[in-house]
């Protein structure tokens, strides 16, 4: 593996936990270029010919093995899109941890567009895990558009998790989901923006086969001067279950939209959708006063209790 | 040792002062647990708010263990020592049962330490320490949940508002055993509890009455209860229950 500086590997033990090496498949991304990378017996990567990014294939039946995929920028002005697609055989059982950790000091635009498209074959299982962060002082931007599409075959399943808590200062994320008969799908989404940052995540489902399900929830905090919009819509076009919940606290002058939308276009679709947006109550606060804590430390308590 | 002097509390209503505490002027002192009952409406939790700082005197001093506390916060009473059970608890997303213990306790207490809080109000201890403290909880499973933070926080003086109210009857049974066992191992702490309920004043040192904003009498248990016995000040749990439950 390259040598990474020590900016790139704070960012790395950020958005994977990664303190060396990772065991089992991994490639590392730093600043445009490809800084380590590995493949194993039943996980192969492969780097795309035609475009930036990898191809990655794991094997039908593949259990207990992991795939890192993080991506580091510390270079001002470096613009990137990135595409890569996971191939995932039919009953296997794997855990894909991304992620993107930007780091500008300078003053020009620092930006990502990870375009990632997951293929399941039947009875396949993937936990994914994308962490978003941001840091330094520079007057550029970090930017971070994540597209993702996601295909689920019969009775496939999906568990997504992305996490975006500090420092990236606009994000446009979209998330696009087809599932066939018996396949699930759950997203638990986090996210808290600061000072001037806007965040857009935006969810379309298409529950395509009986017994699909899909449960589609946000949890966000905006500070500041911040503006998140939460748009998640799920249709129902098949006897299927679907529920998206959007739920956030907003301080100082922050600004939220929710926007649920569902769709129902089977007589036995059964979709929910619930929406809550709020500040902190004042009760909790107090609640919380009175067991000891200042007033600071109680918002930090319910905040870090929230987005847990 | 708690001592209020000449306490009152106004507020501005439909164009004109009223008054919910007219100079209130008592002393809790260690190693007493006293049940301050009274008519609804007479002042009692107004005065339970006022001494954990939630609410300010229009009028009047707080001393607790010597020191003036008219003007502290919320936070400066509690780390001196007051802890306070809401008569309605809170809820919160994303915090468990063991946070809100850890936070109450101050410092990192040990799972089995918080299970021990947990038993001691009647939860089995191990169905709810990772549980949130959030809607999925009942009520009377979120005041039990409050009572137990008071107890993690081993305080001077412990005020309970209302702890009967939304408990049904069979966790009232507990409920008494938890102030039976709170008053057995005082030692040099004061508690304060605000009740309708017989059974609760039984179990005080000492009652005092509030009625109209006022204390109408206070003294020794033996000498008070009995005047109270069939007024709103003393309501037997049965009785609550033949209406539908405890309120």
């Amino acid at each position: 593996m390259k040598q990474l500086d020590e900016i790139q590997l704070r960012l790395l033990r950020e958005v994977a936990d990664l303190h060396e090496v990772p065991e089992g498949a991994y490639n590392i991304r730093a600043n445009g270029d490809s800084a380590g990378r590995a493949s194993t017996s039943n996980i192969e990567i492969v780097p795309k010919q035609k475009v930036s990014g990898i191809d990655i294939h794991i094997k039908p039946g593949t259990k207990n093995e992991s795939v890192h995929i993080p991506v580091v920028l510390t270079q001002s002005g470096l613009k990137e899109t990135v595409y890569n697609d996971f191939y995932v055989g039919r009953n296997a059982d794997v855990v894909i941890v991304a992620g993107c950790g930007i780091d500008n000091c300078g003053n020009q635009d620092a930006q990502h567009d990870g375009i990632h498209r997951f293929f399941l074959e039947p009875g396949a299982h993937v936990k994914y895990v994308e962490k978003h962060y941001g840091s330094g002082d520079g007057r550029g931007r970090r930017i971070l558009n994540p597209v993702t599409e996601v295909h689920l075959e019969e009775n496939s399943s999906m568990e997504m998790e992305m996490v975006q808590i500090k420092g990236v200062d606009d994000t446009e994320r979209t998330t696009r989901a087809e599932l066939k008969a018996g396949a699930k799908l759950a997203v638990r989404e986090r996210l808290m923006t600061h000072e001037k940052q806007r965040a857009i995540s935006v969810y379309t489902v298409s529950l395509n086969g009986a017994g699909s399900s899909a449960d589609v929830v946000s949890r966000s905090v905006a500070r500041d001067d911040s503006y998140q919009k939460f748009d998640s819509r799920i249709l129902g076009n098949a006897p299927c279950q679907g529920h998206t919940e959007c739920d956030s606290i907003i301080m100082d002058r922050g600004r939220i939209l929710a926007v649920p939308g569902l769709e129902a276009n089977d007589v036995d679709a059964a979709l929910v959708h619930e929406a809550a947006i709020g500040k902190i109550a004042g009760e909790q606060l107090m609640k919380l006063m009175t067991l000891g804590l200042t007033e600071a430390e109680a918002e930090e308590q319910i905040i870090n209790g929230f987005l847990k | 040792m708690l001592e209020l002097t000449n306490l009152s509390f106004q507020v501005h209503d439909e164009g004109r002062d009223k008054g919910i505490l007219r100079g209130v002027t008592l002393t809790i002192p260690d190693r007493e647990m006293v049940v301050v009952t009274g008519p609804n409406g007479g002042g009692k939790s107004t005065l339970a708010r006022l001494i954990a700082g939630i609410e300010t005197p229009t009028g009047g001093s707080i001393r607790f263990n010597g020191a003036d506390i008219t003007a502290a916060s919320v936070t400066d009473r509690a780390r001196m020592g007051i802890a306070f059970a809401f008569q309605q608890p809170v809820r919160f997303k994303g915090l468990r049962v063991l946070d809100l213990l850890r936070i109450a306790a101050g410092k990192r207490l040990d799972v089995s330490a918080a299970c021990e809080y947990l038993s001691a109000v009647g939860l089995c201890a191990k169905d709810y320490i990772d549980r949130e403290v959030n809607g999925s909880l009942s009520g009377g499973e979120l005041k039990r949940i409050e009572i137990a933070t008071v107890l993690a926080r081993g305080a001077k003086l412990s005020i309970f508002d209302e702890p009967e109210a939304g408990i049904d009857l069979w966790s009232f049974q507990n409920l008494i055993q938890v102030f039976e066992n709170l008053r057995r191992n005082i030692r040099d702490s004061a508690i304060m509890i605000i009740s309708h309920q017989e059974r609760i004043l039984a179990v005080a040192d000492r009652i005092i009455v509030i009625q109209d904003g006022a204390v109408l009498r206070q003294g020794p248990k033996d000498e008070i209860l009995p005047t109270l016995i069939g007024t709103a000040a003393a309501v037997r749990a049965c009785r609550q229950a033949d209406q539908g439950g405890a309120q």
